[in-house]
């Protein structure tokens, strides 16, 4: 018993990044209709630009926490501009094949320069050791991460469905001719909601790295499970991502105990199931 | 009619003497290093063992000869298909003579049936599993380097007669993983050891939490890492985050590369035993080669115990070829050559190749340095002890290669 309720906490971690993930994607889905399949490759910066600030700036973890997702956020918007905003109107295919191009390249890039096994990132001092809960010994940064990434879930929720900016946003996405004739720049908000969907990435690569490898593959290894979470929970669904994805990684951190032969596939099962009883995700509603 | 007879006797004979002349002749030879180009095998085997390759063939001083000599490269991708598939367009449009590195035990097996059908030559520098040249040996073969009995016998053996009696596992879910669990396991029980648990886990896993709290939980004192590459770095490194080395157990990385110790960093991956064959600060031969090939990498890393193995492994092929005259781009026959010559070269020193394929020569144990023991960007290990590789590698009086039974 006591280690399953060490498995669950685990699958709370894990949970923790595809929550973060899914969020950027259900936020970017929802607002600008895009399938960002560059969402793996932003987390991998995302960590590799934590990594660069570290080494090669002397800038810590704690800086690095707020840097990396604004630079890795510019970088979006710069993206937004130059390539997915003709890309409005079009079918959802368009989109889905020039950001899976874009994720091909900044990987290779990174791969080219930097190999696949990656680089080390150490826990930052305060949040070095672990403490003993009895049933499990859990590592402070662990710990760590689940409150500030449910934190930062929560923080983004209210802003998207409780706020006046939010209002705005997902108005629209509904008329956006209606919303400009209130003198709102509509093009503009889009772009920075791009940006908002592509820090989160950052965020979660910058929250991975001292776990993880900072390797040029660690979100192609992630973003297909992150896309089974986001249509489990219904596209463009930010309360329903969010739940999902710590649901999901419950659930996977179960099946590593029960059956771990079937860990990487178990989420794919749930997906189907899901999709046969009810195509538009468990908190999607009818398109 | 007499005359006739042998006047087309003697024209049948010259016919034969100018075939065999041409065939002496036949100076073209084409290899392809099948690899992981871009997974988590890619920093120990791919693009650095295509360089490898095209070193060996530079450093043959063939081409001054006459010879020409190809390399192409192909990506496998991890998955057995995709290398067959790869395997038998070489030889059947491309006409590669011989393929080598083929890291991942369970391509490598895959590819060893394709080899051995269209008559090529294998030498596997970059897969572990010893079945290779045991249960699955066959005449088309070689493997270089090390296998998983080497590992078990080496570093296994080491830990159980330090005290480390009592294993749990933590197996990579394929052939490889497979092959070393069962040949460690053998080990430690053969010393008096038990195993108490294992898990398997899918390749390429990015979180191990999960199967680390298994391991903490079975009491074991020593967790053996029967996984590779990028697996076996997410493990240790998280094992360290979950106090795991604090609690008193110790891991046993059994197969470590160069690359996966940069991966971890010092910091975390000091103190770690393990085995390997070849390590590019042994001497001044090895350091000498190490920079030149340092030198053509993208980021300057010197070369794997599995890229060494590869440049061995093709200027051993090479000088076969050279003492038989020419290519016959016949498998069986050149395999056959290379184990009737003593194996020597500057990366592995001297050694031979046994009928069933293995080839044998030393292994090292070593140990990672601490940061402060450490000079230089890849300066890891320290030399602990090492293993003649007659004892390193499988018995022959163990083996159960059908070749050995003629």
């Amino acid at each position: 018993m006591q280690a399953l309720y060490a498995q669950l906490l685990v699958g709370l971690i894990n949970g923790s990044f595809y929550a973060l993930l899914s969020l950027g994607l259900a936020v970017i889905f929802g607002m600008l209709n895009i399938i960002n399949f560059a969402h793996g490759a932003l987390y991998m910066m995302g960590a590799f630009v934590a990594y660069f600030l570290l080494n090669l700036g002397g800038i810590n973890y704690w800086w690095a926490l707020l840097l990396a997702p604004i630079i890795v956020g510019i970088f979006g918007m710069i993206l937004e501009r130059t390539m997915l905003q003709w890309l409005t109107g079009l079918d959802h295919l368009y989109g889905l094949l020039l950001t899976f191009g874009i994720a091909l390249i900044v990987q290779g890039v990174f791969q080219n320069y930097f190999g696949s096994s990656g680089l080390p990132y150490a826990i930052p001092d305060q949040l070095k050791g672990g403490m003993n809960l009895g049933f499990m010994f859990l590592p402070v940064y662990r710990g760590w991460v689940v409150i500030f990434s449910l934190v930062v879930c929560l923080a983004t929720w209210f802003l998207i469905e409780k706020t006046r900016l939010g209002a705005y946003l997902r108005a629209a996405t509904e008329n956006p001719t209606l919303v400009r004739a209130f003198g709102i720049n509509v093009p503009r908000m889009i772009t920075l909601t791009y940006g908002l969907g592509v820090g989160l990435a950052a965020l979660a690569g910058v929250l991975s790295a001292p776990i993880n490898q900072v390797r040029p593959l660690m979100g192609a290894d992630l973003i297909i499970v992150v896309f089974a979470v986001v249509v489990i929970g219904g596209m463009g669904s930010i309360m329903g991502s969010i739940i999902t994805g710590f649901a999901l990684g419950v659930i996977e951190g179960l099946t590593k105990y029960f059956y771990p032969e079937a860990s990487n596939t178990v989420v794919f099962v749930l997906m189907v199931l899901v999709l046969l009883v009810k195509p538009t995700g468990l908190t999607g509603r009818a398109a | 009619m007499k005359k006739s007879i042998a006047s087309l006797l003697l024209g049948t004979a010259l016919a034969v003497a100018t075939a065999g002349a041409a065939f002496a002749q036949d100076k073209t030879v084409k290899i392809g290093a099948l690899s992981d180009q871009s997974g988590l095998y890619a920093d120990l085997g791919g693009p650095g063992s295509t360089l490898a390759a095209q070193m060996a063939v530079e450093d043959s001083g063939l081409a001054g000869k006459g010879w020409k000599i190809d390399i192409i490269s192909g990506d496998h991708q991890n998955k057995p298909d995709i290398g067959t598939a790869i395997a038998r367009q070489w030889f059947d449009v491309d006409k590669v003579d011989i393929i080598v590195d083929v890291p991942n035990s369970g391509v490598a097996l895959a590819v060893n049936n394709v080899v051995k059908e269209k008559n090529g030559v294998y030498i596997n520098s970059g897969a572990a599993t010893s079945d290779l040249t045991n249960a699955q040996c066959s005449p088309n073969t070689v493997h270089w380097t090390y296998d998983t009995y080497m590992l078990a016998h080496t570093t296994g053996q080491a830990l159980v007669k330090a005290g480390g009696d009592t294993w749990f596992f933590l197996t990579a879910d394929y052939a490889f993983g497979a092959a070393l669990e069962r040949d460690t396991t053998a080990v430690v029980t053969a010393n008096g050891g038990k195993v108490v648990g294992g898990v398997k886990h899918p390749l390429n896993t990015p979180d191990f939490s999960s199967f680390l709290l298994q391991a903490q939980a079975s009491k074991a004192k020593i967790i053996g890492l029967a996984n590779a590459g990028g697996d076996t770095t997410n493990t240790i490194k998280q094992a360290a985050e979950f106090g795991i080395g604090k609690g008193g157990q110790k891991l046993a990385a059994l197969l470590l590369f160069l690359t996966d110790v940069k991966a971890i960093g010092l910091e975390t991956a000091q103190g770690l035993n393990f085995t390997e064959t070849f390590y590019w600060d042994m001497n001044d031969q090895t350091r000498a080669f190490s920079k030149r090939f340092a030198g053509k990498m993208k980021n300057n890393a010197p070369p794997t115990m599995v890229q060494a193995g590869v440049y061995a492994g093709v200027r051993h092929y090479l000088k076969a070829l050279e003492a038989l005259g020419g290519n016959p781009h016949d498998g069986v026959k050149v395999v056959e050559k290379m184990k009737s010559m003593p194996t020597e070269d500057e990366l592995f020193g001297k050694g031979e190749i046994q009928p069933n394929g293995r080839t044998i020569h030393s292994a090292y144990l070593f140990e990672v340095k601490t940061p402060a023991e450490s000079k230089g960007p890849w300066d890891f290990y320290k030399l602990v002890g090492s293993v003649p590789g007659d004892q390193a590698f499988t018995p022959l009086s163990e083996s159960k290669c059908a070749l050995l039974k003629k």
